[in-house]
């Protein structure tokens, strides 16, 4: 029987196993940024020892960092600390950082791509649940606590269970209109907030192999709100033709060995996973969180279902939700009003997804009662859009262009949607409070995100283009 | 923090709601300190306490009724972000155990590292346990960890729990991970040579 492409990835990396023990893991890039890793730096210290392999870890301040006038002192006390903290880390622990003002500084999971640190076969952890963003190199990657962000600095290993593996075949084209986010969007509310839990899963299939690098990390992102591990997709032409010539991927020689290995990084024909899913492409439309997990999804033109829908015991929570919403079950959410647009988050702010929303706004206006936010994921994606003259797109749409930072996908810093008020958001979660006290979330794709922009409405973008 | 698991036999605060996120556990924007303390003062902070910081009497953790070092929450807990600082939160405010049908993963893990053991039991004990502190708050549970049960003290419903092998001797005992991982170092650098690149 053949191997599934985790299993290769995972199996290569084991360092020791022990009976009755996790797998003891070699980690080949480790991400950090200022949240999650103050403590662990400090259990170094209490305990004593060295980052054991310095220059496998690269650092970056994102979850916490304003995203206007970044060139001035942050003003918020306990948000300063805590960058200046990784800077004064990363200094004594010889880890390399790309701070605020750093012309690589970004999301994390932005930043790794882009500049080519972020390959096929690596194993990569980052104290962020979405980390399973850099699956979509073919990469077994997954997101970790601040104790095991310690174990990595302390060992380049981490202690873990194997996970299960499940297949999700996407068949088919997508509709107009139809992106990568409505694709996993659609996964998530199929099989629920847990359905993936314990797993880590494959993408397949014509609709996932068509999109781009940038459409796949999209996709592998969200893994996580399904529970899953980590998601993965093989790599292809398409993931060497998008790491060739970036700033740290392999060149010459290096290249070639490199590439020769790259490719034989796939499941085997015979492999069997343990949870197999088939979804067809064509069934996907537009869709739309109402709820508050990313499991309550549905297509942007149906409705909230009625509580009879719901099974019994889950009734309770499903009534909590709908009421920190402010939502009638059965109702329909197109034409509903919205206050706020937030395009941005390691989900979708990189230069494809600010492209599509220029190439759609291009020539319309916003409507009035709303804010739209768009927050890049990188300076370098920042650059680009400048350079392709995006700015100025958004800014006779109105939209505002902000510094590159997590910003309202979680709300530490100051952008925070004030409670009450209705943000349609390309980001991943829409827990109550995520984008601030009492804010609510609708996730959407950027697509259905600057529709809502420009209507002022939740409406369904395929009549717009 | 409390390195050492003992077993426990202690009242429960029941929260028999489902999905609950790491975001609700501890909301983001008490993430900004840079120790691993003071995290319990927030717990649950916008389900215990309004816009004017004034407590909600509707919410569990403001009820004197319930009390105990034992939280027993409905499926899916813990899912969504990787913030330790959601096990933190809860040890720091007194629990040493978390009850609920299903885990997510990283949560458990985070929990684990953090000697704060999650008892993951069927759907069916879990409704027992609901129903039991529905009818009297104050009834008593006993997780014990050396033989991996829990039950209902005073009707003797009692459920067997899995926990992996080497976890429970670390609990027990007070060893953590990165005790074990510093130990395979020749391994791990054996490891090391046989890699040619970065992948
Ligand atoms: S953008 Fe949001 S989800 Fe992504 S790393 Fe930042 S906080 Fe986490």
């Amino acid at each position: 029987m053949g191997n599934t492409l985790f299993d290769k990835i995972w199996d290569g990396h084991i360092v020791a196993s022990r009976s009755g023990h996790p797998d003891a893991v070699y980690i080949n890039t480790h991400f950090i940024h200022e949240v999650t890793s103050p403590q662990a730096f400090d259990g170094l210290r209490k305990r004593g020892v060295p980052v054991f392999r310095p220059g496998k870890t690269r650092a970056t301040a994102d979850h916490n960092v304003p995203t206007l006038d970044q060139h001035l002192p942050i003003k918020e006390a306990l948000s300063r600390k805590q960058v200046e903290m990784l800077t004064a880390n990363t200094a004594e622990f010889g880890v390399e950082l790309y701070g605020l003002g750093h012309p690589y500084q970004g999301i994390v999971h932005v930043i790794g791509p882009e500049l080519g640190i972020t390959l096929p076969g690596m194993t990569i952890v980052c104290g962020d649940s979405h980390t399973s963003t850099h699956g979509a190199f073919g990469a077994v990657a997954f997101g970790i606590g601040t104790s095991e962000v310690e174990q990595v600095l302390a060992t380049q290993c981490i202690l873990q269970y194997k996970p299960k593996r499940m297949r999700i075949t996407v068949n088919g084209q997508l509709k107009k209109g139809v992106v990568s986010k409505d694709i996993i969007l659609y996964i998530i509310s199929k099989i629920s907030a847990a359905g993936g839990t314990g797993y880590f899963v494959e993408y397949a299939g014509e609709a996932i192999r068509s999109l781009s690098m940038e459409a796949r990390m999209t996709i592998c992102n969200m893994s996580i709100e399904m529970g899953a591990r980590g998601g993965l997709i093989a790599p292809d032409e398409t993931t060497f033709e998008y790491i060739k010539g970036r700033e740290f991927a392999p060149r010459g020689e290096e290249w070639d060995k490199s590439l020769a290995f790259w490719k034989t990084l796939r499941t085997d024909d015979d492999a069997v996973f343990d949870s197999e899913l088939v979804f067809d492409a064509a069934d996907i439309e537009p869709q739309i969180t109402y709820g508050t997990n990313p499991g309550m999804g549905m297509g942007v033109t149906g409705n909230i279902p009625a509580l009879a829908e719901i099974e019994e015991k889950e009734q309770l929570s499903f009534s909590k939700s709908l009421q920190y919403m402010d939502l009638q079950p059965g109702t329909q959410l197109l034409g509903k009003k919205v206050d706020y647009v937030f395009i941005g988050s390691c989900t979708n702010s990189r230069i494809e997804d600010l492209r599509m929303v220029a190439e759609f706004v291009k020539g319309k206006k916003k409507s009035d009662d709303v804010t739209v936010w768009i927050v890049p994921g990188s300076k370098q994606v920042e650059a680009q859009a400048i350079a392709e003259g995006i700015d100025k797109i958004f800014e006779d749409a109105g939209f505002q262009l902000r510094q590159p930072g997590c910003s309202a996908c979680l709300a530490m810093n100051e952008d925070k949607i004030p409670a009450g008020k209705y943000c349609v958001a390309t980001s991943n979660r829409n827990f109550e409070g995520r984008q601030g006290p009492n804010a609510r979330t609708f996730l959407a794709s950027p697509l259905t995100a600057a529709a809502a922009a420009i209507t002022g409405k939740v409406t369904d973008v395929r009549a717009m283009i | 923090m409390d390195k050492k698991f003992a077993n426990l036999v202690s009242s429960v605060v029941p929260l028999p709601i489902e999905n609950i996120d790491t975001d609700q556990i501890i909301p983001a924007r008490f993430l900004k300190a840079t120790t691993r303390e003071g995290f319990g003062e927030n717990l649950f902070r916008d389900w215990r306490f309004d816009e004017n910081n004034e407590p909600k009497a509707d919410f569990v953790l403001n009820n004197e009724t319930y009390k105990g070092r034992i939280l027993v929450a409905g499926k899916n807990f813990g899912c969504g972000s990787s913030r330790e600082h959601a096990a933190w939160a809860i040890g720091d405010f007194g629990f040493k155990v978390v009850v609920s049908s299903f885990f997510a993963d990283i949560f458990k893990n985070n929990a684990l590292n953090n000697f704060i053991l999650p008892v993951q039991v069927s759907e069916d004990f879990l409704a027992k346990i609901f129903r039991a502190v529905e009818k009297v708050p104050t009834t008593a549970i006993e997780v014990n960890l050396e033989e991996q049960f829990i039950e209902i003290k005073a009707t003797g419903e009692k459920e067997h729990f899995d926990i992996n092998p080497y976890k429970k001797t670390c609990l027990l005992n007070g060893y953590d991970d990165i005790d074990y991982l510093l130990s395979l170092r020749n391994e791990i650098e054996a490891y090391e040579t046989t890699r040619p690149f970065n992948f």
